[in-house]
């Protein structure tokens, strides 16, 4: 028989997946490692969100560029740690977070909305209204 | 697709032998390029971490986006620093259709063992905007400590 204890462990563990960096879609034109954060896209009816994950990123850091089409999204990082510090075992890099997508739907760009908390950008992105099928009735004389 | 004649030369069937060599050192590079950046090894545990220090402190670093502070758990044991928690994404409603899933809930736990003696008492973390950073100041006799040399 299962004891009851490993039932209840079974939850996922997290693996370590390393950083992914940018394969520059653009050319970079400054200096230092660029990074393509962990997204999730999402779609309801009204309204397409996305969260990506930017450790290190100040709300204010935050860039969001939509043109058409196509949405950019980029972070710049404050530095970990002062400069005084020796690095005594560097497992990750920390660099600025670029990413591009193309969209389908049309976005109403008065009604987008972005927040940051806890190093994860939301970013709601409202639907334009479709004109939408309207039933006529037809009245009886 | 394109299609290109296949022109048996001097090197064999490589349409340009110096490309192949081109590509072969460029790859050689990139190899080279991530080994100077002095990456270690993870050891496959979460979350990958930096320790660093300076005179009076060593500085253990980690990026954990998403985990909000009152999921980790910090603890020190001998000289160990052991690092819990769990990263909760909240689901979005049924209404919602994924296009990407990127982002990976789940527990994590690890253990590091530290490479001076630390002041247990004083450990002190934070996380803030998704990194974590744990302080912990060395201990005294660990310190390096200047003697002054008196004069007669």
């Amino acid at each position: 028989m299962v004891p009851e204890e490993v039932i209840t462990m079974a939850d996922k563990e997290l693996q370590v997946r390393e950083k992914r960096e940018l394969q520059a879609d653009a050319e970079q034109t400054r200096s230092g490692l660029v990074f393509t954060p962990a997204v999730d896209i999402f779609e309801s009816e009204e309204e397409i969100t996305l969260l990506a994950d930017m450790p290190g990123v100040p709300s204010d850091g935050v860039t969001i560029d939509l043109q058409n089409d196509e949405l950019k999204v980029a972070g710049e990082v404050e530095p970990q740690g002062s400069e005084n510090e020796t690095s005594l075992v560097r497992e990750y890099e920390t660099g600025r977070f670029h990413r591009h997508f193309s969209l389908s739907d049309r976005i109403d760009q008065s009604r987008i909305s972005a927040s940051m908390k806890d190093g994860v950008l939301r970013l709601v992105l409202p639907k334009v209204e479709k004109a939408k099928p309207r039933k006529i009735e037809v009245k009886a004389e | 697709m394109a299609v290109i004649r296949w022109k048996p030369g001097f090197f064999g069937w490589h349409r340009d032998p110096f490309a192949e060599m081109h590509r072969l050192r460029r790859e050689m590079d990139n190899l080279l390029a991530t080994h100077e950046r002095g990456i270690a090894s993870t050891a496959g545990v979460f979350p990958a971490l930096n320790l660093s220090e300076d005179e009076d402190n060593l500085y253990v670093r980690a990026e954990l986006p998403g985990v909000v502070p009152e999921e980790i758990e910090i603890t020190t044991k001998e000289n160990n620093l052991i690092i819990k928690g769990e990263r909760k994404i909240t689901t979005e409603g049924e209404k919602v259709s994924y296009h990407r899933r990127e982002r990976e809930a789940g527990s994590f736990r690890r253990i590091i063992s530290l490479p001076t003696r630390v002041d247990a008492d004083k450990v002190t973390a934070v996380c803030k905007k998704g990194v974590l950073t744990v302080t912990l100041p060395k201990a005294a006799e660990t310190k390096p400590r200047q003697i002054e040399v008196k004069p007669q």
